[in-house]
Order: structure tokens, then C-alpha cells, then sequence
């Protein structure tokens, strides 16, 4: 599973980097995000890909984990 | 369907007000233009000299408080640049050019189909390749870097600077430049914009609603998502304008447009593809600096000084069609995007 840091990446950059991340290694991702547009744009992207997405929050940075269910 | 009714209630709803702004006052097709009110914005400024479009438009103020507000509400608020700030300047600029030559930002290209302006719809094929492009660009790893936290003061700089700017129009209006006659002399009352702009302002914020965006995430991750905030509002103003019996459809005598089709396109593939770069369209911009983006701040600012070098060099187009000035500028456009792009591109930047 790869790890992306997106933290401060303009829309839709933080999705153009975890759809990479997740062809690299379609098992999962766990992606970092700053900001709830992100958060939002990853998780529906996750979802249409397939993916389940757990979100763990750590004050203003969230924690998407990406998995195959 | 349920994670699409923000974005489509979104669009719905500027529909609407966008049919009402004008059905009180505001040019036709014109309920909201956001490279338009920019530029009727510096020209109250007096930062550009055209005597039929200078007016402090209400709208833009309302967007950005709009916004403003709801993401305070929400705690979405946040203080974040410095993702290449000049280079964004720049872009704004280049965006400005490219909606002046067609006469209207993505938005307004949306408010002129809807009232049957086939040149908006040639157009909106040039945005689309724009965001084509852009979406190349994306793929190719793209980025402008990254962005920070900044002061509460910086994030918060723009919608006080658009407060301060309501505040002085309304208590000394003498100090700025208002059009007698043209667009610019035309509009509805100011608490109606003001109103109008701040509904659609606080919208836009919960559903990030975007015209670029809509099409680049149907390019890039086949998602309707966005997208579909535009068909929405595509229909409402469509079936208003029926009722109101203000559809027209045709490419001629269509109001503050020009018929010079090559031009259409060219100046909104300008535009497609400097909103990609940016990350959103001229409204999402707006909508951006109104939540703490210093970066969109830095984009209306370019924006804003773009429109007053396209009337004062005469590089915006007229009714007559596009300027020869004007056609020279889309070209160095063109050039400045393509080395932004260039420069910016990163394959390996893509991966994570």
C-alpha cells in the first residue's frame, strides 16, 4: 500500500495522486489530506474506483486509508 | 444521486438568480459574469478608462462574503498560500484576456447558451478543449506546488479588502467612476446583487460547485460529479428564459457577444485551460479566496488587473467581434500558458 502526502495540493491534484498511487498498487492507498474539498474528491473517487475509504482525523490533516473490501 | 444534490441545487439556484438579477436590472445574460464584474470593478476603480463598463459590482462583494461566512460557519475557514503566487498572478491575467476576447467567463458562457447564444456554445467547445489540454497537463504531473498555512490576517486580507470596498461605495460613492450609459450602467439595486451574490457565494462554498472543474473530473476520473451542477443550471436558465420569453436562439444581434466564432473559441480555450491550471474557474476563484486561499486572492488580483490592461490597450472584444490587439494577446496567451505548463510539468511529479 502506498503512502501519498496531498497536504496543500490545489484541487485535483491530491485525486490525480492517489488514482496514481492506487495503479502503482491496486491494493489500497493511505492518502494525507489538509482540507475537506480533498477529503470529499478522494473519498468519491475511492468509492466509484471500489476502494473503502476509513478517514482517521488529526486536527486540521485527515488520514484517508484506501482498501479492496 | 443524493451526493450530487448540493452541487445541483448549487447550479439550480444561481440559475435563478442569475435570471432574476437580470430580470432587476443587470445586463442580459448577464446575472452573473465574474470576469465581466471584475472588470466593471476596475473600471469604478478607474484602473481602466472604458466610460460603459465601470461599475462596483455587488455580486463579486456577495461571492466572497458569501463564502466567507459559510466557511467560518462550517469551519472550513483556512488560511493557506503561497503555491506560486506570480505564476497564479499571471494566470488570472491570461484567464481575464481569454474571457474578454469571448465577452464572459465560463459562467456567463453557461447564462448566454441558455438564452439561446449559439456563440457561447462554439464557445464552450474552446473551454472544453481548454480543459482538455489542462487535463494533459494534470496527467503529465502538473502542479503548481504546494500551499501553506498562513496568518488568520492574510487569509481573512480579501474579504475585508471586498468589505472595505462595499463600505466606501456606499458611503462615498463620488469617489468612483459609474458608467452612464453601456453594461455597466445597467444593473439591479445593490442590496439585490449584494443578496444575490452572497446566496450563491455561501452555495458555491458547501458544494464546490466549479464550471472547469465539472468538465476536467469528467476528463480525468470519468466523475458527473461537478458536472452535473452545470447541467442543472444550463436547464433552469434555459426553461426561464422560455418562460420569460427571453430565448433567443441564433448567432446573430445576441446581446454583449460578437459572432467571431474562431475567436469564441480560442478565447475560452484560454480560458479553459489557465482554469485547469488554476485549479478552478473564475467563480471558483472567487469562491477560494472568500475561504482563506491567499493564492485565489493573488488569481482575482491578476484578474482584476488584466481586465484594466485589456480596455486600456484595447484587447477586449466588442459587439464588432475581437480587436486585432486583441487577437495578438490571445496568441502571447497562449504562449505564457504553454510555457507555465511546461515549466510546471513534472512526470515523476505525478506519482506520490
Amino acid at each position: 500500500m502506498k503512502k501519498v502526502d496531498a497536504r496543500g495540493c490545489a484541487c485535483p491534484e491530491p485525486v490525480v495522486l492517489t488514482r496514481n498511487a492506487i495503479k502503482e498498487d491496486p491494493s489500497g492507498a493511505e492518502v494525507t489530506v489538509d482540507n475537506a474539498c480533498a477529503v470529499e474528491n478522494i473519498s468519491r473517487f475511492a468509492r466509484n474506483a471500489g476502494y473503502q475509504v476509513a478517514a482517521i482525523k488529526n486536527g486540521s490533516e485527515v488520514t484517508l486509508t484506501l482498501t479492496k473490501p | 444521486m443524493k451526493k450530487h444534490l448540493p452541487v445541483i441545487l448549487t447550479g439550480a439556484v444561481t440559475g435563478v438568480i442569475a435570471l432574476a438579477l437580470v430580470a432587476f436590472g443587470n445586463p442580459a445574460n448577464m446575472g452573473f459574469c465574474i470576469a465581466c464584474f471584475i472588470r466593471d470593478t476596475a473600471g469604478a476603480l478607474k484602473l481602466q478608462s472604458a466610460s460603459a463598463v465601470q461599475y462596483v459590482r455587488p455580486e463579486i462583494i456577495g461571492l466572497i462574503i458569501g463564502s466567507f461566512l459559510l466557511s467560518l460557519l462550517k469551519k472550513e475557514f483556512q488560511p493557506r498560500g503561497g503555491s506560486s503566487p506570480m505564476t497564479r498572478f499571471v494566470l488570472g491575467m491570461v484567464v481575464m484576456t481569454g474571457a474578454l476576447v469571448f465577452l464572459g467567463c465560463p459562467l456567463r458562457m453557461l447564462l448566454r447558451l441558455g438564452g439561446g447564444d449559439l456563440n457561447a456554445l462554439v464557445g464552450l467547445v474552446g473551454f472544453a478543449g481548454g480543459v482538455g489540454i489542462g487535463v494533459l497537463a494534470l496527467n503529465r504531473g502538473f502542479s503548481l506546488k504546494r500551499a501553506y498555512t498562513q496568518s488568520t490576517l492574510e487569509g481573512a486580507a480579501m474579504p475585508a479588502l471586498v468589505t472595505g470596498l462595499l463600505v466606501m461605495v456606499l458611503l462615498f460613492p463620488v469617489l468612483f467612476a459609474f458608467s452612464e450609459s453601456g453594461p455597466g450602467s445597467l444593473h439591479a439595486a445593490v442590496w439585490i446583487s449584494l443578496a444575490g451574490g452572497l446566496i450563491v457565494g455561501g452555495m458555491a462554498q458547501r458544494s464546490r460547485f466549479c464550471m472547469a472543474g465539472g468538465i476536467r473530473d469528467q476528463m480525468l476520473f470519468t466523475d458527473f460529479h461537478l458536472l452535473s451542477g452545470s447541467a442543472a443550471l444550463l436547464v433552469v436558465v434555459i426553461i426561464g428564459n422560455l418562460i420569460l420569453g427571453k430565448f433567443h436562439l441564433g448567432f446573430q444581434g445576441q446581446p454583449i457577444a460578437h459572432t467571431d466564432g474562431l475567436w469564441n473559441f480560442l478565447g475560452m480555450a484560454l480560458v479553459g485551460w489557465g482554469s485547469v491550471l488554476l485549479g478552478g474557474c473564475p467563480l471558483r476563484q472567487t469562491i477560494l479566496a472568500g475561504e482563506g486561499s491567499t493564492d485565489s486572492a493573488i488569481t482575482i488580483l491578476g484578474m482584476l488587473i488584466g481586465a484594466a490592461i485589456c480596455h486600456n490597450f484595447g484587447l477586449a472584444s466588442s459587439a464588432d467581434g475581437a480587436t486585432f490587439n486583441g487577437k495578438i494577446a490571445v496568441g502571447v496567451c497562449a504562449l505564457i500558458l504553454l510555457a507555465v505548463t511546461l515549466l510546471n510539468s513534472n512526470r515523476k511529479g505525478a506519482k506520490a
